[in-house]
């Protein structure tokens, strides 16, 4: 049978039809159809396969690592960034091993579509040294998904699966087999899972000596192969590494090209250094072209001379590649086409009309003009947008939670006022610990907690702490008179800005709690309530703003 | 034979739903297919495209290269011109006139025009003021296809139009013969 899906879907689906026992992830673009194509599947409801949302990418990797330990098969989905917070249970778990097969999804987003940065997961598995997988089509992504859990099973580690956004968000047809029954092992029982040094030491050191086994599956699997293509024997033969996604760009030129290309196509790593040896013996130029970071340029410019790539300039450094670049860096000239249109004005997205984060905005850059040297972190979410025009109101935005950290450090510096926005679901993924931080050091920070009840910016997902937000501020140690909920409308702007001219002037942490439904939820709520919802999957559509 | 399809607009108008008809009726056809879309940031009201690929042949990348696609099927004057690089030399854009404006600055009507003349196949309607006298108001996007579909070529008008009703089925009678009706509409339009 065949289906139109996207590369997430696909990946979602081979999952399922592999037998999984549960999806273990927090919201990011582009990894966040992955988990909600799982929860709206009659599968995975008649299975009673876990699809809850975790509160952050940590709290889901463990939590698969116990699924793992229990000896089920576990998926953990986030996007690149989210690899960051996950990283200590991720690398950890390379030491500890798994039982039930354990994958995890890092979604990469090269040209940051969404994204504060462009970092390479592959590096992260190197790091940890674990397997890769890296797809380069949505058929591809289905079948490795599951191959991707028999290795995992095989070799007793996790193994880190890497999308990019135009894999992830491009739909294809894709052949579906039939689902597997749900894996279930015995729990696990040796001693490599507790890390204490003694025995860290002695599972390190099977991890190290796994490596010769993770060389061998890369060498035999039929994902990394090479092709040649000869199209004029007197021309001599150029050798190019395509990884992933990048291989479809360099079949895309090859119709175009006119000499001989000897391709070796990458989709799983540690890179097979047999078919590398092959692949550059007695070729003149080596061309890597990878989606990402010069992950196998780097490697390869260590053992070969005549690499190019994104470090020489053949290929652009930052940014995703497109079909244009690579066809460039092979010699073949683009069509010729119109010239960019003078008079196009840029459009960047922003809040909602009626959306609450406005008026929270509105206060704010009220209050704050009496306050020249005072400034507003931000956070990352929907109220980000706060920072573009016409609100201009913020000062900063680095990674989740980073707000109420940066508030703190910087009135510690003398700043003041030092005041932190974050949204209701960036709190709980990450704000609370910082919170504490400032409740022990009486730090006399203003904390803007903008509740729209949801995680907006990734389509509308449940937000872990929804209706205990202030007991969760008190039970952290902020004084119940300086916890305050007001309710974001143009109406209440005066006394919103009231409320937080008179918390600005407390000499500790105070937190104002904005609390109004998100525009987008209330429409879809609003529709639920007229007629009845899709069923199994329905196709998207445009109001499924999800990232 | 191929057809490359750039589909813009802004966050919201509808462009995915064009993607979807011709996705269902690609599938049905046996005609290859790849669409990446924009999902995230861009989708609250800044500007949205997707890439649309149909082939009877194997398609290898999901992006279209310059000067390579067929057709621009936008939903807005403006983020129709956004993507012209891409546009071959003999393709052709469907768009709607109507500019939608959520920015401080926009460019005037008459340097709209002049973009417009200075290419070669445009096809403009006020398909918001025709989807509203047709008394099917959310359905604009559908008259772009209908203006759109003859040129598709890989897909036949039937097989779009059963499409239609399928994509929309789930919203009820009502909303698919909006849609129907918009689509026809655009369709005749063409023809004129
Ligand atoms: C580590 C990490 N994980 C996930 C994301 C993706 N992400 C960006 S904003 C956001 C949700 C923000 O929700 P909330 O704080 O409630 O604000 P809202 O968008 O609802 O205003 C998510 C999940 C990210 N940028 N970084």
């Amino acid at each position: 049978m065949k289906r139109l899906l996207l590369g997430d879907e696909a990946l979602a689906l081979g999952a399922l039809n592999a037998g999984l026992g549960g999806v273990y992830a927090y919201p990011g673009t582009p990894s966040t159809e992955i988990t909600e194509y799982i929860q709206g599947n009659s599968l995975s409801k008649e299975r009673g396969i876990h699809t809850a949302w975790c509160t952050n990418e940590k709290t889901a990797m463990e939590a698969a690592l116990g699924m793992s330990y229990a000896g089920r098969r576990a998926l953990v989905c986030m996007k690149h960034v989210g690899m960051n917070v996950a990283a200590d249970a991720f690398v950890n778990s390379a030491i500890t091993g798994v039982n039930g097969g354990l994958v995890v999804v890092a979604a990469d987003d090269p040209s940051m579509h969404s994204s504060q940065n462009e970092q390479d997961s592959r590096f992260y598995g190197k790091f940890a040294m674990l397997p890769v997988m890296e797809p380069s089509s949505q058929q591809e992504t289905y079948d490795m998904i599951s191959e991707a859990f028999e290795l995992s099973e095989e070799l007793h580690l996790p193994v880190l699966f890497r999308m990019v956004t135009r894999l992830a968000h491009s739909r294809a047809s894709v052949e579906i087999s039939n689902p597997l029954s749900m894996k279930q092992y015995d729990a696990a029982s040796e001693k490599g899972w507790v890390l204490l040094p003694a025995i860290a030491r002695r599972q390190y050191n099977a991890l190290i000596e796994k490596q010769s086994a993770l060389q061998k599956a890369s060498l035999e699997t039929y994902h990394n192969r090479i092709e040649t293509i000869e199209k004029d024997p007197r021309q001599p033969e150029i050798a190019v590494v395509a990884s992933g996604i990048a291989y479809n760009y360099v079949l895309e030129a090859v119709a175009k090209y006119k000499g001989n290309l000897r391709i070796l196509k990458i989709s799983q790593y540690p890179l097979p250094e047999e078919k590398i040896k092959r692949l550059t013996k007695g070729v003149q130029r080596i061309i890597v072209a990878e989606d990402g970071q010069p992950f196998i340029e780097e490697q390869l410019c260590k053992s070969y001379k005549n690499v190019e790539g994104r470090l020489t300039g053949l290929l652009p450094r930052t940014g995703e590649l497109t079909p244009d670049t690579v066809a460039s860096a092979l010699g073949i000239e683009t069509k010729s086409y119109f010239q960019p249109s003078g008079i196009l004005e840029a459009r960047p997205p922003q809040l909602c009309p009626g959306c609450g984060h406005r008026d929270v905005y509105a206060a704010l850059n009220k209050v704050m003009e009496d306050y020249p040297k005072g400034r507003i972190f931000g956070d990352i979410g929907c109220y980000t947008l706060g920072a573009l025009p016409p609100f201009k109101a913020l000062a900063s935005c680095v990674d989740m939670g980073a707000s109420i950290g940066m508030a703190k450090g910087a009135s510690d510096a003398g700043l003041f006022p030092a005041v932190a926005v974050i949204g209701d679901s960036t709190f709980t993924h990450s704000g609370m610990t910082c919170l504490l931080d400032a409740v022990n050091a009486k730090s006399p920070i203003t904390v803007v907690l903008s509740d729209n009840l949801t995680t907006a910016m990734t389509g509308g997902q449940d937000s872990a702490g929804t209706s205990r937000f202030e007991a969760i501020c008190i039970a952290l140690g902020v004084e119940p008179e300086h916890v305050k909920v007001v309710v974001p409308t143009p109406g209440n702007i005066p006394s919103i800005t009231e409320t937080l001219r008179e918390e600005i002037q407390y000499k500790g942490v105070s937190v104002i709690i904005p609390r109004r439904e998100c525009m987008q939820t209330l429409k879809r709520h609003q529709k639920q309530t007229q007629s009845q919802k899709p069923t199994d999957n329905q196709i998207s559509s445009d109001n499924q703003t999800s990232k | 034979m191929k057809k490359d399809i750039i589909l813009s607009g802004v966050g919201g108008q509808g462009i995915l739903s064009i993607a979807t008809v011709i996705g269902e009726a690609a599938t049905r056809s046996n005609i290859n297919l790849k669409q990446a879309e924009v999902h995230g940031m861009s989708q609250r009201g800044g500007d949205v495209q997707s890439n649309l690929r149909l082939s009877d042949d194997d398609i290898h990348s999901d992006l279209i290269p310059y000067g390579e696609a067929d057709m621009i099927i936008s939903m807005e004057p403006m983020e129709a011109l956004r993507y012209l690089p891409y546009l071959s030399k003999d393709g052709c854009i469907i768009t709607s006139s109507k500019p939608f404006v959520n920015i401080p600055v926009y460019p005037s009507e008459e340097s709209l025009q002049a973009e417009f003349r200075k290419l070669p196949n445009v096809q403009m309607a006020d398909i918001e003021q025709m989807a509203k006298d047709l008394g099917a108001p959310k359905s604009a996007n559908m008259i772009l296809l209908g203006m759109a579909a003859s040129k598709i070529e890989l897909l036949s008008l039937d097989k779009l139009r059963s499409s239609l009703s399928r994509v929309f089925a789930r919203k009820g009678e009502k909303i698919v013969e909006d849609n129907l009706k918009c689509f026809e509409a655009g369709l005749n339009l063409k023809s004129k």
